[in-house]
């Protein structure tokens, strides 16, 4: 048999140097007439060890990371390849404490197979949930993913089962289903990371969807900025194609389903639904007024399911292993696994899949390991750009929609970014805003007038003009814009902005006064 | 005069037959356009139009709703660096502003010399390896100043 040589083609390990080490591992190997294959699989997410290349040996997998192309003739004198020891040798990859904590179901085999191989997808329980599937009654898989507890990850935290549902009982001629990935928030990278390192789990999801609702169709909306993920997700739609998962008779059976991907344009709001389904028709991104929801009014008018990635990525799972067995992780309403994704300045930054309910003291402390910087934690932005900003003594709150909720927060996509003590809060509400500002599709008025007077006003007050008047007129329009805005960018905007204010008001004192009564 | 008119528009119905078929396809369209122009050429909005039965306030308004798409082509590299709130908590405003510095120019801007545009972007997705830059498509992570000099070197050659 070959010797298989892991080296991760994750664009985030490609950001670190992976393809160097790839080509330096490729020349070593022609230089000393060694026979062995390099497969580009995806991450496991460990991204202070990336690029980490992996070998198959007769004890299993063996770790070598952060690997860098200068490390690579030393690693072929330490043997590595029968996993000799060297500096970088992390042993058993699924023993690093990282990796032996996390509970992977939706990411089970993300970094490990080849991303385009369907036989590895298969050999690592790939398409049994489909195969379970293309036997059942539609109305039966509706059933069991209802029953899983499964809320859409994209950040809502809606139902999955009861918006699947609904488009199950419309009548049409023609039903979507539509996949969101326009990961825009900062500090997520979950869809990323799927697509590029396990994308026939996503198709699964979606083909699973489709026969549950009676879709034939699914559009996958990719964000330009993910050109890595484009090119994996096509190949991999092509390979489905060829091998009768996608197509006419889906694994046999007499469903059509057929996935296209199509490439977004740079816009923020995309990312939200009725705004993604304007974007695909062809029209500018704008935010359509709910009702008429989706599910009985999306794409073209049609009944239309509109799943964020992991969402998708999800059902497999719980269609293969059963409703039960996914809705015994979690707590209260939050059930099954969520992958956490945890940036910024933090020690460890990665990706970690485990149940809801971690504490985010134990998510930022015990398993990020505090900042890259060593210096004391000032706060952590949860989900994204629209997400609030916690200060450490929020640490014991555990990872649930509703706990987050009661905490005028919210989980979003489960991506948290670390600050350290050197960070500006009042400067982060300012970008908030304006980050608000540049990205409103200019709809409804809260959001388009009030992130500009939004940003203006926080000028005023860090030039220390009438400060308590400032902070008083931010805080109204934070109030009007949270119930005024059609979507979450205006109305989520101010969940950024009134935490920063609020935990931290001393940084939002006039700054000649603050460094005078210094 | 004419005959470049008359070529871009020859390309223009190239880009628009490869996509007319599929069911909402302007942003294809548009996609297709800036492949093979390296922008949406004015000249190509009526085309557009035409062929989707739209009139061409309809067609400029979308093409000028979404950040992607120029009005005029970016330089031989273009570097996209990332401003988002994962690469600020790691001093990416330091890192944006040394680039300007380096670059001479700044965000939305090309080199004199054609060499260079600086874009900025929000969320690569390498929030875990920041800050974060695509260069040329081609994705650059931790970026500090080292990083920053070679890069700049780089494509300046």
């Amino acid at each position: 048999m070959t010797q298989v040589i892991y080296v991760p083609g994750d664009s985030g390990a490609l950001a670190l140097g992976a393809d160097k080490v790839a080509n330096a591992i490729r020349s070593e190997l022609e230089a000393r007439g060694i026979e062995a294959k390099i497969v580009r699989n995806g991450s496991r997410g460990l991204y202070w060890l990336e690029p980490m290349v992996e070998v198959e040996t007769d004890k299993g997998r063996v770790a070598y990371g952060p690997v860098k192309a200068k490390d690579v003739a030393s690693l072929f004198e330490s043997d590595f390849l029968s996993g000799g020891s060297h500096q970088l040798s992390l042993g058993n990859p699924e023993e690093i404490p990282f990796l032996a904590r996390q509970t992977r179901l939706t990411f089970a085999r993300c970094g490990i197979t080849d991303p385009l191989s369907l036989d590895d997808y298969r050999a690592h329980g790939g398409l049994r949930g489909l195969e379970k599937a293309v036997a059942m009654a539609p109305l039966d898989i509706v059933k069991q993913v209802t029953e899983s507890g499964l809320r859409g990850r994209g950040g809502a935290g809606f139902p999955t089962g009861i918006k699947w549902q609904t488009v199950h009982d419309a009548q049409a001629a023609q039903k979507y289903i539509v996949c969101n990935a326009d990961e825009g928030d900062s500090g997520t990278f979950a869809d990323r990371m799927i697509m590029e390192g396990d994308p026939f789990v996503l198709i699964e999801g979606m083909a699973i969807a489709g026969i549950a609702v009676g879709a034939t169709k699914g559009y996958i909306y990719l964000r330009s900025e993910y050109p890595h993920a484009i090119r994996t997700m096509n190949a991999a739609i092509e390979t489905a194609r060829k091998e009768g998962v996608l197509g006419w008779n889906v694994l046999g059976s007499q469903h059509l389903f057929d996935i296209e991907v199509r490439v977004g344009a740079g816009a923020y709001v995309c990312g939200e639904e009725t705004s993604l389904l304007n974007s695909l028709e062809g029209k500018r991104g704008v935010v359509r007024a709910k009702p008429p929801l989706p599910a009985i009014q999306g794409l073209f008018g049609k009944p239309t399911v509109v799943n964020n990635v992991i969402s998708l990525a999800s059902v497999p799972v719980i269609m293969d292993k059963g409703a039960e067995f996914y809705r015994d992780f979690g707590m209260g309403r939050s059930r099954g696994t969520i992958p956490i994704q945890i940036a910024g300045n933090v020690k460890h930054g990665g990706l970690f899949e485990a149940a809801f309910g971690l504490t985010l003291g134990e998510i930022v402390n015990e398993i990020g390991g505090g900042t890259a910087s060593g210096r004391p934690v000032k706060a952590v932005q949860i989900g994204g750009p629209l997400g609030a900003y916690f200060p450490p003594s929020y640490f014991d709150i555990p990872f649930d929609y509703e706990a987050y909720a009661a905490k005028d927060g919210l989980i979003g996509h489960a991506g948290l970014v670390v600050f350290d003590d050197s960070a500006d809060m009042l400067k982060q509400a300012r970008f908030a805003m304006e980050f608000c500002a540049i990205e409103s599709c200019g709809k409804c008025t809260p959001c388009r007038i009030g992130a500009v007077r939004g940003t203006e006003t926080l000028d005023k007050l860090a030039a220390g003009i009438q400060p308590d008047k400032q902070i008083a007129v931010v805080t109204d329009l934070c109030n009007t814009m949270k119930f005024g805005s059609l979507c979450a960018l205006g109305g989520f905007t101010p969940y950024p902005v009134m935490s920063a204010l609020t935990h931290f008001p001393e940084d939002f004192k006039p700054r000649a006064v603050a460094e005078a009564a210094e | 005069m004419q005959a470049q008119s008359t070529q871009i528009e020859a390309r223009a119905k190239a880009v628009i037959a490869e996509h007319i078929e599929r069911e909402g396809p302007l942003l294809p369209i548009l996609h297709g356009m800036q492949d093979e122009f390296g922008c949406v050429p004015k000249e190509t909005l009526p085309v557009i139009a035409e062929a989707l039965n739209l009139s061409r306030a309809e067609v400029h308004g979308v093409m000028t709703f979404y950040h992607d798409f120029r009005e005029e082509p970016a330089g031989r590299h273009v570097i996209k660096l990332c401003r988002a709130e994962a690469c600020q908590s790691v001093g990416g405003d330091a890192i944006a502003a040394r680039l300007q510095q380096l670059l001479g120019i700044s965000f939305n801007q090309t080199t004199a010399d054609g060499a260079v545009t600086l874009e900025p972007v929000y969320c690569l997705g390498f929030c875990a390896c920041a800050p974060a830059a695509l260069v040329d498509g081609e994705p650059v992570g931790r970026l500090d100043e080292d990083r920053l000099a070679e890069l700049v070197a780089e494509v300046r050659s």
